[in-house]
């Protein structure tokens, strides 16, 4: 691309212009003499789904909140949709639909009266407002409580209420922060279900601490530490990026314990041993890194049968996400 | 504008969706009442006088338990993230909810219309100064809401926006009152009877509707919204 002529460069450059709704320069945030965001830039496409991951207080909610309009930044600038957050913060709060952390509602009002009030704020014609709200109901699963006061639902139904706020005036762009939080496992997987499928048509950043979360629901993430980006990618190029190495859990039996370790301590494709447990007397339970996650399993397989030793279970973990997480959110390199 | 209208209905709601402001009305009219009524017939005069004398100080409480909530909650729930990021400009959301508990403050004395009914019904009270006492009262309840709702957005503790609130109300109630005015230092002592909440009522209070006293309750109550757009700002301040 880079070799083609001026046009076409140029066309490419406005095509990749069109395609970013939000972008974000240089942006910091100090709270007095902490320093919550330092010098984080990116860019989002229409359409992506955009996952911020990051220990607690790493940073994510306050880029969530210079981003919504919140707080203004300390340093640097963010556009969203065309408009500038400072100068043209009504605009961007128009286009955009926000989920606070812990989603914070009205509980002395009900479900419907609050989505109306919202709808009202939002400037949707009331011969209208009616029909959405029948349709945010619908879409978050709220049919149950529509006339409850908020402060009576359970944390995962006001996490929908949440969400459907969010999205009552059908924004292109949501800010999600953390919209899996103290849900339990079955409400998590219907959220993300929800998620995933505004993901087809919107734009979407949400952030979360939980992992298998960013790789089931994000194209890309952005890994953010201290303040920080400290790396940036989709979750398959984030474990390819980590080295390629594997994880496999197995349990052998056939050798002593010692000399199990020994062995595979000096296999060409491992990295590391590490004895988990031994169960039954005799079948001991190994964590093992590998070099290469790419046939880390066979090779395994393969070793065992070299040295007659019966494997009795085999797991292989792709270098998982949180490996990479952990590493570089320790403040290591990759 | 449709904006501060929204607002002024949701939070003029919100008092009626709990039992709050049902208590509140009781409270007050019960309380009102029986202050004024307890005097009334040994002075034996068609006069709501009284009524009108004790209604600044039974106000120096109602007013900040109406505003104590309408921020420090907002705060404290966290939903003044949600609100801000919606897309409304600050000044709106302040009217609004100084709005909203302007007209909970004008119903609550609306329904103290029995006492005047009260007084016409055993004499022949004056009607002109009747008028002027409520109007009086709107004027003074409405400078004490704002001031109520600018301590409000400074905290998030409505026991502390609740104190706070009533120590600064009465503050700029008192300053005008003569024993002020007797200790205060000669040049202080024009500012302070002009500064006053008080002084500015009791004019009104004898059926003399002065313009410079209205304009000097809208000048208070547009001095403390502005504070109030300005401390909700301030999240916003480097």
């Amino acid at each position: 691309m880079a070799q083609g002529g001026g046009t076409s460069a140029r066309s490419n450059l406005r095509e990749a212009k069109d395609r970013t709704v939000i972008e974000v320069r240089h942006l910091s945030k100090r709270f007095g003499t902490t320093v919550a965001v330092r010098d984080v830039s990116f860019d989002v496409a229409r359409g992506e789904v955009v996952g911020f991951l990051g220990p607690n207080g790493a940073g994510k909610s306050t880029t969530m909140r210079v981003l919504t309009g919140y707080i203004p930044p300390t340093e640097g600038t963010a556009r969203v949709a065309g408009h500038d957050i400072i100068d043209d913060s009504l605009a961007v709060r128009r286009r955009i639909g926000y989920l606070p952390e812990s989603a914070p509602l009205y509980g002395d009002m009900e479900v419907v009266a609050f989505l109306r009030f919202v709808a009202d704020v939002r400037g949707i014609a009331p011969g209208e407002t009616r029909e959405r709200i029948a349709r945010m109901v619908k879409v978050c699963g709220l049919e149950k409580v529509v006339g409850r006061p908020i402060q009576h639902l359970s944390r995962g139904y006001r996490q929908r209420v949440g969400l459907a706020q969010a999205m009552i005036h059908d924004p292109d762009i949501l800010i999600l922060d953390e919209p899996t939080s103290g849900l339990d496992p079955n409400q998590i997987i219907e959220i993300r279900e929800l998620i995933r499928e505004i993901g087809r048509e919107k734009t979407v950043i949400l952030s979360t601490h939980i992992l298998p979360e960013v790789s089931q629901v994000c194209g890309r993430v952005i890994i953010i530490s201290d303040g920080s980006i400290v790396a940036s990618g989709s979750p398959h190029e984030l474990t390819r990026g980590a080295g390629g190495s594997g994880i496999v859990r197995f349990a052998v039996r056939g050798a002593s314990q010692g000399e199990i370790e020994r062995k595979l301590a000096e296999a060409p494709f491992v990295v590391s041993v590490r004895h988990e447990r031994t169960a039954d007397g005799d079948l001991h339970d190994f964590i093992v890194e590998g070099r290469e996650v790419k046939g880390l399993g066979e090779n395994l397989f393969r070793f065992a049968v070299a040295n007659s030793w019966t494997l009795a279970d085999l797991h292989v973990e792709a270098a998982s996400l949180e490996e990479v997480f952990r590493r570089l959110t320790r403040g290591e390199t990759a | 504008m449709k904006n501060v209208w929204t607002i002024v209905r949701k939070e003029f709601r919100s008092y009626f969706d709990s039992p709050v402001a049902y208590i509140y009305i009781t409270f007050f009219l019960i309380l009102s009442s029986w202050l004024y009524l307890r005097g009334f017939f040994l002075v034996g005069q068609a006069t709501m006088r009284g009524y009108f004398g004790i209604l600044p100080w039974l106000l120096l409480f109602f007013v900040p338990a109406v505003t104590m909530r309408l921020w420090a909650e907002e705060k404290k729930l966290g939903t003044i993230e949600l609100l801000m990021t919606l897309p409304l400009r600050d000044h709106e959301v302040v009217l609004g909810k100084f709005l909203a508990s302007f007209f909970f403050l004008t119903v609550t004395l609306a329904l103290s219309f029995s006492v005047p009914v009260l007084v016409a019904l055993l004499g022949d009270p004056d009607a002109g100064a009747i008028w002027g006492g409520y109007i009086g009262a709107v004027l003074l309840g409405a400078a004490f809401l704002a001031i109520g709702l600018f301590v409000s957005s400074l905290t998030e503790n409505q026991i502390i926006a609740f104190i706070i609130g009533i120590t600064l109300i009465f503050a700029f109630f008192i300053v005008s009152e003569e024993f002020v005015i007797y200790n205060a230092p000669r040049f202080l002592v024009p500012v302070l009877k002009y500064l006053g909440l008080g002084a500015h009522y009791d004019s009104i209070g004898r059926g003399v509707i002065d313009t410079r006293d209205v304009i000097y309750y809208l000048s208070v109550i547009g001095f403390f919204l502005f504070l109030n757009v300005r401390s909700v700002e301030s999240r916003k301040w480097k």
